[in-house]
């Protein structure tokens, strides 16, 4: 019988098996035998066999590796030391084959042969290796042009959409402000000396293909100010033959009610359009974001952990995104200062401005109030108000 | 021996090197794009080119001996050229519509499913589960495997009423940032840490180990002798991280660890603002290699959601619609007090107004 009966169930069914690719990679590594093993007794226990077990690194670097140990390295002592390599992923996870068959030598050389394409951050991420492995892994990438991600409380490495690579509505250049702000932070990235971390991610338009409102400290979101661009010879071709319902599927759908659509022509208020983007989403070859596009600023998104989840809110409506991104970079920089002077230890940026207050800090980055930044003014009445009169 | 090169602070390589010429001439000029049929795009440029993307189902975990199968198929048909998505899918590129049946035929035998583009359910983004973390109360790629295994079907096709984004994280730590999904599989752990009193000095530095608690929840304490701590279990709220800073207190308890079902969260401004999963399930066993519970109510969740949504409608904008209480009923899940928020900010939940169906 097989060593790992449990397990083994995940090899049939049409959905592709991890467990059929770590087999495959077990018939040569032995760390990924053994990882199989320990695989089968959470299986069995119904509870995991890893434990953390101090930090690991490579010389001058704070982040990039996770230090992984497991309970039991008598039992599987090859994978008793499996830590994680995060290798910072190019913009938008382009890649040619020479180059993921560079990665893959080098991790068959010094690790597992396992990855993760990719990392929540995004990362590609190399899954399994010994602390004697890092700097040789390190120095090897880095002489052939690659370098590691975040971890720990230092700005995550950055990523995006595919954006003007191949998407018609992308409103600024993902990928090339994602290269440009990785190198840009790289000491910021190495050398956590944050209060906690901080994540940007970008989204060329409104649909936020890589969830940057849910997922990141900083989400860019590409939009547009002036009117949506409309071709009416599309239109016509696509409510012929009933192709789109554009009466029921597109205009009783807008949001905003800032369409209308008499049979023939399709009418768009733009001054009361809110660029949800549904309307281009259903007739991409009609309609199309307009020509002044930038991008909004959105902070403070994160996981629960522990006051509660938080999806980033408007900062900035919009602003130009173009190289070399001066206006940005220096919004970034006084948000920096700012945390860093008031941030608590382990307190996302977003956890910061609830504490403070949004108002508050608004003013003290240095920007002017608008209610673009809010849902709804107060409806409580306990306002402190900073300026009153005296007596003369 | 010369020391080898080793440089810092450079980053990834640019991301030109990693673009098809054709992606590269059209950088920009994109006009617009059809969905060929599930899992093939055209994009149309402004000059006239044509490329088409073919997007396949990958498990995250992946080794080196697929990568380089993927990168087989890129040479023979791509120029060299391939890409990720945000969720773990694998895209093949090529400027020749000839290819396309062909790509879609190796993948086949290579067992790599093509789908996930407009109205389907996409790849499940996911976190590691007891493949790789210490925090995780459940498996994440094992539940994804089994998962999808049932929603083939739904990857394969788009015929649902609008996108199905599916997320699983194996504890509240939520990696994946899995609370904004139209249905989220989210592991729990049920328990405060066990406490070894007779490791814990020697194993764990009690300062940082009462630190670690983001409840104040852990104090120091001495039985027997030893020193040691002690957990405040109305105060702990499970979330692991005592754990992480000392190995003498583990979280995992696999007779109450479990995962729970949160659904109606999206992330993209279409019509509707984003917004967060909501709770629908608290608890179903933990029951692998193929959790069974949580494969057939994600199914009943997703085959109640097609019947009964209009078109274009996400999962939370078709509860937005109908109200939290045709959705129990309509998919027969129970409603219990764990349903009612009590954690900050619980009262915005409560229904403050007359609005009720009968
Ligand atoms: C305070 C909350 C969090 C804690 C304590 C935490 C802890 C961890 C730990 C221990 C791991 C290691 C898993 C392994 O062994 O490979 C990990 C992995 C990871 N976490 Fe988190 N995490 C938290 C929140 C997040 C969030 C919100 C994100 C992103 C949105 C994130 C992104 C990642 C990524 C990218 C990895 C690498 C592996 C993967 O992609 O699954 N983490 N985290
Ligand atoms: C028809 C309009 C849309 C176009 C042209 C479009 C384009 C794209 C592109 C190019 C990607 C690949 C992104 C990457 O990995 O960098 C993508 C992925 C994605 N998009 Fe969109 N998007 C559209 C609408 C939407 C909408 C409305 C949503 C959400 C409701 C959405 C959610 C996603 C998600 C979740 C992914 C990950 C896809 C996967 O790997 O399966 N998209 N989209
Ligand atoms: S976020 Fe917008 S620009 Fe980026 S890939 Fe998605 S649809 Fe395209
Ligand atoms: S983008 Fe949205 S709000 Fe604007 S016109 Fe289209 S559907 Fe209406
Ligand atoms: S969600 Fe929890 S268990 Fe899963 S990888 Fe993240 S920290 Fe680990
Ligand atoms: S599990 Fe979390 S809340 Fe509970 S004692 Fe540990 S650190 Fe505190």
């Amino acid at each position: 019988m097989s060593d790992t009966p449990m397990i083994d169930q995940l090899e049939t069914g049409p959905w592709p098996s991890f467990i059929k690719d770590i087999k495959r990679m077990a018939a040569k590594n032995a760390m990924c035998k053994d990882l199989l093993g320990l695989l089968e007794m959470s299986y069995k226990d119904k509870k995991t066999h890893w434990k953390h077990g101090g930090i690991v690194g490579v010389r001058g670097y704070g982040g990039g590796i996770i230090g992984r140990y497991s309970d039991s390295p008598e039992k599987f002592p090859n994978v008793s030391h499996f830590h994680t390599v995060r290798v910072n992923q190019p913009s938008a996870w382009f890649y040619n084959t020479g180059a993921l068959r560079y990665l893959c030598d080098l991790w068959e050389k010094h690790g597992s042969g396992l990855t993760n394409l990719h990392g929540s951050t995004g990362d590609f991420i190399m899954l399994g290796t010994t602390t004697d492995h890092l700097e040789d892994i390190f120095t090897d990438l880095s002489e052939h042009g690659w370098d590691l991600g975040g971890s720990g409380s230092d700005v995550r490495t950055p990523s995006c959409c595919n954006g003007m690579a191949r998407c018609e509505f992308a409103c600024y250049d993902t990928m090339n402000l994602c290269y440009d702000l990785t190198n840009e932070y790289q000491d910021e990235l190495h050398r956590p000396a944050f209060p906690y971390k901080f994540k940007f991610k970008m989204s060329g338009c409104p649909n936020d293909c890589v969830a940057s409102i849910a997922r990141s400290d900083c989400s860019i979101i590409g939009t547009w100010r002036d009117d949506i661009q409309q071709d009416n010879a599309a239109i016509t071709e696509y409510a012929k033959g009933g192709k789109v319902d554009i009466a029921n599927d597109v205009v009783a759908k807008c949001p905003t009610g800032c369409m209308s659509w008499d049979g023939s022509k399709l009418s768009i208020d733009n001054k009361n359009c809110n660029r949800c983007m549904h309307c281009i989403n259903v007739m991409p070859k009609a309609l199309r974001p307009g020509k002044d596009k930038g991008a909004m600023i959105l902070l403070g998104a994160k996981a629960p952990i522990v006051q509660g989840a938080l999806l980033s809110s408007v900062l900035v409506p919009f602003i130009k995104m173009e190289p070399p991104y001066e206006e940005f970079k220096d919004l970034i920089r006084r948000i920096w200062e700012f945390w860093d002077e008031h941030g608590e230890n382990r307190e996302r940026i977003g956890e910061m401005i609830v504490r403070i207050g949004k108002g508050n800090f608004v003013e003290e980055v240095g920007l002017e109030p608008t209610p673009a930044m809010i849902k709804e003014p107060r409806s409580n009445p306990y306002i402190f108000y900073e300026e009153y009169f005296d007596e003369e | 021996m010369a020391a080898p090169k080793r440089k810092t602070d450079i980053g990834p390589p640019h991301y030109e090197q990693m673009l098809h010429p054709m992606v590269k001439k059209n950088y920009g000029k994109w006009k617009y794009h059809e969905k060929v049929k599930p899992g093939v795009l055209m994009h149309v440029s402004e000059t006239g080119d044509k490329l088409y993307t073919i997007r396949a189902a990958s498990s995250r975990l992946v080794s080196i001996e697929k990568i380089r199968d993927y990168c087989n198929l890129a040479d023979k048909y791509c120029d060299g050229y391939l890409r990720f998505t945000s969720r773990n899918n694998v895209e093949f590129m090529t400027d020749k519509e000839a290819n396309i049946q062909p790509i879609i035929d190796e993948l086949a035998k290579m067992g790599q499913p093509v789908g996930g583009t407009g109205n389907s359910i996409s790849n499940i983004v996911h976190t590691q589960g007891w493949v790789h973390c210490h925090s995780s109360a459940t498996d994440a790629s094992g539940v994804v495997k089994a998962t999808m295994d049932e929603l083939i079907d739904y990857f394969t096709s788009m015929t649902l009423p609008a996108h199905l984004r599916i997320a699983v994280a194996c504890c509240l730590n939520m990696c994946g940032a899995v609370h904004c999904s139209d249905i989220a599989i989210l592991g729990i752990h049920r328990t405060p840490p066990t406490i070894d009193n007779d490791k814990l000095a020697n194993m764990c530095e009690i300062p940082s180990t009462v630190a670690s608690c983001p409840k104040a929840a852990i104090r120091p304490k001495v039985v027997a002798g030893k020193k040691t701590v002690e957990v405040v279990e109305d105060l702990c709220m499970y979330c692991g991280n005592c754990y992480t800073v000392c190995p003498a207190m583990p979280i995992a308890n696999p007779l109450n660890d479990g995962i729970s079902i949160w659904v109606g969260g999206k992330v993209s401004n279409s019509r509707t603002a984003p917004m967060f999963s909501k709770l629908a399930i608290p608890y179903l066993p933990n029951n692998p290699p193929r959790w069974p519970e949580v494969t057939s109510a994600v199914k009943n969740i997703v085959e109640t959601y097609a019947k009964d949504a209009k078109k274009y409608e996400r999962v939370g904008e078709w509860i937005g619609r109908i109200g939290w209480q045709k959705f129990f009923e309509k998919t027969g899940l129970e409603f219990t007090k764990y349903h009612i928020d009590d954690y900050t900010l619980a009262s915005s939940t409560y229904n403050s107004s007359t609005h009720v169906k009968f």
